[in-house]
């Protein structure tokens, strides 16, 4: 029996009597375990950063049972995930399973939620820690009743022994008894056997949201809570000469007016009344403003005219194979805007030389590090807490909330100051999805098949989180500023910009290049799916536009150069679930388009056809019709992966389809939802059908972004196909297809 | 000092008669269902029915309210008990993040209230004004369909319990 060693290990010291398992002690036996040469193999996911059990586990002598994360919920449904996995592996009750979410004082640093990890990094931690612990548990058990463990099981939170005595969990814990490092292996249970891993439990999220509970950090309401808001700088760089806030802090229930440097808020009592205020403070700030910003309607020529650095990422090389028919094409992509519903929010409070506070960030220890810096502080003066906020879908301003809030609440020691962005400045302020360039060439051989494949890349970087101050809106326009940290490509095989770059197809010659460009003359930071997003929207449209050059079927041809199985049963899985057949003639005016992409060529895979009809007077383009398939390993909630793939694709519509961050040479001028607008009900599809090919005891892939790229493609593709025009420049919008109709 | 009638309770409200519906529900009277979003009636976050109709709280200014029914979402039923239309939406788990949906509920609530039974079409354009950012779109549609035929339901057996 492949017991993990961790048994023996307990039962050497249950045997002499100690509960306790020391730090130093269970180093000792591992080293035991591994020979000398061989380093010991790491646990899995965040394991191997937080390896103790009880960073991720705990059981009180009541039987209560908490489960902890490092990752946040942004609404991807992961706090339900992670309860049931760790009820799964713990053998008790969905309901008996607590989780507790980012806080720097509470949780292991997991870094960001962010990359679709949380279920490779967090839910793997949770479901080894959580086996592992089960482990400890009827080891005890077994000391205790004298008998072997092989005897014993586990039953909705206890360990029965074949008389049907019970142990309860919470009898059997014991001081430290979870403080020990975790095993490399863990023994998990047959994924046959499973009871609530796989099954579509409900959102323990969702009943608070739709009866008016407290479920943002944009609801609470701490005792002596004030209301702050912030006068941002009417654009980027510009400096406040001048400003006569004595009026302002003379208007009823205004308490104080913060200025430094170019930081300027107020706040008060009650919140309309800061917004009173925040809009008289603005009357009476004087900024000089420099021009800066590159032309909004080509930016194709701008990025390709930045220096950058360029790095040869694929190459594959066969002489034998060689093209005879050669096609060329550019495709290019915005700057986007994260829009979430709700503005940017925190609040901070100072007590007792620690500042608090509660953010919507999506990585608490790195927000706090930053924070710490900016107040010069040291990092255990403060205390990041995730409370969930408006979705974000990457980096928006949440962060930026939480420095101002944190900034403000200094000069108003006890205070709660509670920061809420108005609409304007999110839209204005936030760090936008970069925009991108793509040249693709390729040629065709005697047989129709990709002989050899070049792809280019022109990007900023995709994160420009916090690791410091400098990304911090706060800290940069404080009078003692700090600078942005220079830029970095997120390094492969994830990529940032170069993000499914590198190809998943077979091409017997193919060529990748990334040009980074660190120069950002528009504020930019992580959106979901980073530059895989455009990479896989120009390679899928590439390949449909190869498919129609080889006189192919654009799913036959995308099989034809696939070897990757899982890549395989996606894409014919999709197709079959559409009722894809070749050379099937859509009805007039509309279109049938396919893509596929394993998201970071790591992650989850997914495939979706789709059909958009489009009126050919107008322009207007609707996805009608949409039918995804998604491999995501194990599935742990299903209806939680349907509606994140579901969200993606109707997401990824409105991108695709209508947004584009507009901005003149001096200010951002998409500022609100009609001057940036996004897909409205008129629009949404008659029907969004997701199919999933479950992997029962694989590893959990990351779902959350992989229906981006792939989603955008098939619109484009199907829009190729109803019009007979190849449209390669985002956003797809109306006047461009009717132009092209027109041309 | 006015008087505001909200979810059937009469509220003493201390508030400049300028000040949107939106911060007195929020921080007046602490109800949290009503949500800041644009502030400038484009994004339907902030709605809640005023006489039944649906209203943007976030640009209606307390003065006009005197005298009138104000409904939030926490009057239509609550965790423990849920009305109709959120046993709909926890039914069709008709959420991502949740922001926009209290406001997308209200529209939806007053739509029913006018018409049990609308078409498909109806409800798209009926939630026009509203924005989803996670793309939910396809499951607050299901919800408002459930929503309609749990109320007819609830109303049948009422019927019939009244009846008896």
């Amino acid at each position: 029996m492949n017991r993990p060693l961790i048994l023996d290990r307990r039962q050497v010291l249950a045997g002499s009597g100690a509960l306790i398992v020391s730090f130093s002690l269970s180093k000792a036996f591992a080293q035991d375990q591994a020979p000398a040469a061989a380093p010991a193999p790491k646990p899995p996911g965040s394991l191997a950063t937080a390896p103790y059990l009880d960073s991720w586990i705990r059981i009180d002598a009541d039987g209560t049972i908490t489960a902890f994360t490092g990752k946040v919920e942004l609404g991807q449904g992961f706090k339900t995930a992670f309860q049931q996995i760790a009820a799964e592996e713990l053998d008790v009750p969905f309901e008996s399973v607590k989780v507790i979410t980012a806080d720097t004082r509470r949780t292991a640093n997991e870094g960001y939620t962010s990359g679709s990890h949380s279920m490779q990094d967090s839910g793997t931690a949770i479901l080894h820690a959580a086996a592992q612990v089960r482990a400890l548990l009827m080891a005890e058990a077994a000391a205790r009743l004298g008998l072997p463990a092989e005897n014993l099981h586990t039953e909705n939170s206890a360990v029965i022994a074949p008389d049907g005595q019970r142990l309860g969990y919470g009898d059997l814990v014991a001081h430290e008894m979870l403080h020990v490092e975790a095993q490399a292996t863990s023994k998990l249970k047959d994924p046959a056997t499973y009871k609530v891993m796989g099954q579509p439990v409900p959102r323990v999220d969702i009943p608070a949201k739709v009866t008016g509970g407290a479920a943002y950090v944009q609801d609470m309401r701490l005792p002596g809570m004030m209301h702050a808001r912030v006068v941002r700088p009417p654009s980027y760089g510009a400096q406040l000469t001048e400003c006569d806030t004595a009026a302002v802090e003379k208007m009823p229930g205004v308490v104080k007016v913060v200025r430094d440097g170019n930081f300027l808020a107020v706040v008060a009592r009650k919140e309309f009344s800061a917004i009173k205020a925040m809009t008289a403070l603005s009357s009476a700030a004087k900024w000089k403003e420099t021009p800066g910003l590159p032309k909004q309607d080509d930016l194709r020529s701008v990025l390709l005219s930045l220096p950058s650095q360029d790095k040869t990422i694929f190459q594959a090389s066969d002489p034998a194979a060689s093209g005879q028919k050669t096609i060329e094409a550019s495709y290019v992509r915005p700057y986007q805007a994260h829009g979430s519903i709700g503005p940017s929010c925190a609040i901070a409070q100072l007590t007792d030389s620690t500042m608090t506070v509660w953010t919507h960030t999506q990585g608490v220890y790195p927000d706090r590090a930053g924070i710490a810096e900016m107040l010069r502080v040291p990092p255990a003066s403060v205390r990041c807490i995730h409370v969930e906020g408006s979705g974000c879908y990457g980096h928006n301003g949440a962060d930026d909330a939480a420095a101002d809030a944190a900034l403000i609440a200094r000069e108003l020691p006890g205070v709660p100051v509670r920061v809420q962005w108005m609409r304007e400045q999110e839209h204005a302020w936030e760090p936008f999805g970069p925009a991108m360039v793509t040249k693709l060439k390729a040629s065709l051989d005697g047989n129709g098949a990709i002989a050899d494949w070049n792809f280019e890349v022109w990007s900023n970087t995709h994160s420009m989180r916090p690791g410091g101050a400098g990304s911090m809106l706060a800290a940069q326009h404080m009078a003692k500023p700090f600078a942005v940290p220079a830029p970095k490509p997120l390094p492969l095989p994830e990529g940032g910009g170069d993000r499914n770059a590198i190809p998943i197809y077979k091409f017997p010659n193919a060529h990748v290049v990334h040009h980074f460009i660190p120069a950002m003359p528009v504020r930019i930071s992580a959106m979901r799916a980073l530059g895989a997003y455009h990479n896989v929207f120009s390679i899928e449209s590439f390949v449909d536009e190869l498919a129609l050059a080889a006189g192919a079927d654009p799913v036959e041809f995308r099989l034809k150069h696939l070897d990757d199985p899982r890549g395989r049963d996606v894409i014919e899985r999709a197709a079959q679930e559409f009722g894809w057949k070749k050379g099937q003639k859509p009805p007039a005016d509309r279109g049938y388009g396919f893509a596929f992409a394993r998201y970071k060529n790591l992650a989850a895979y997914c495939a979706i056809a789709s059909e958009v009809e489009v009126n050919r007077e107008t322009g207007r383009a609707r996805l009608v019709r949409a039918v995804a398939a998604v491999d995501a390993g194990q599935v742990v909630n299903p209806d939680g992966l349907i509606n994140q793939i579901e969200g993606a694709i109707v997401q990824s519509a409105s991108w695709t389809l209508y947004e584009a961050v507009t901005f003149d040479d001096t200010r951002i001028t998409s500022i609100d939802w009609q001057t940036y607008p996004i897909l409205r009900f008129n629009a949404v599809p008659d029907s969004v059908m997701v199919h999933i090919i479950n992997r029962p005891g694989q590893p959990f892939l990351g779902s959350g972004e992989t229906g981006q790229g792939p989603a955008a493609a098939s619109i484009a593709n199907a829009i190729a196909n109803a019009t007979g025009k190849r449209l390669r420049d985002l956003p797809l919008t109306r006047k461009k297809i009717k132009d092209a109709i027109d041309a | 000092m006015m008087t505001l009638k909200v979810n059937g309770r009469d509220h003493q409200v201390d508030a400049e008669p300028d000040t949107p519906l939106l911060y007195v529900l929020r921080d007046e009277l602490e109800l949290n269902a009503a949500k800041f979003g644009c502030g400038l009636g484009q994004c339907g976050a902030c709605t809640v029915m005023v006489d039944g109709k649906a209203v943007l709280s976030c640009v209606t200014p307390l003065l006009l309210l005197e005298g009138k029914q104000v409904t939030t979402l926490e009057g239509l039923g609550s965790i423990e008990a849920p009305g109709p239309i959120q046993r709909a939406f926890m039914e069709e788990q008709a959420a991502q993040c949740g922001y926009c949906i209290a406001g997308m509920m209200m529209r939806a609530q007053a739509l029913l209230q006018r018409n049990p039974k609308p078409s498909d079409d109806d409800i798209r354009a009926e939630l026009e004004p509203h924005l989803c950012r996670c793309g939910t779109h396809m499951r607050i549609l299901r919800a408002v369909h459930r929503a309609a035929h749990l109320m007819q339901t609830a109303d049948a057996s009422t019927g019939r319990r009244s009846a008896q």
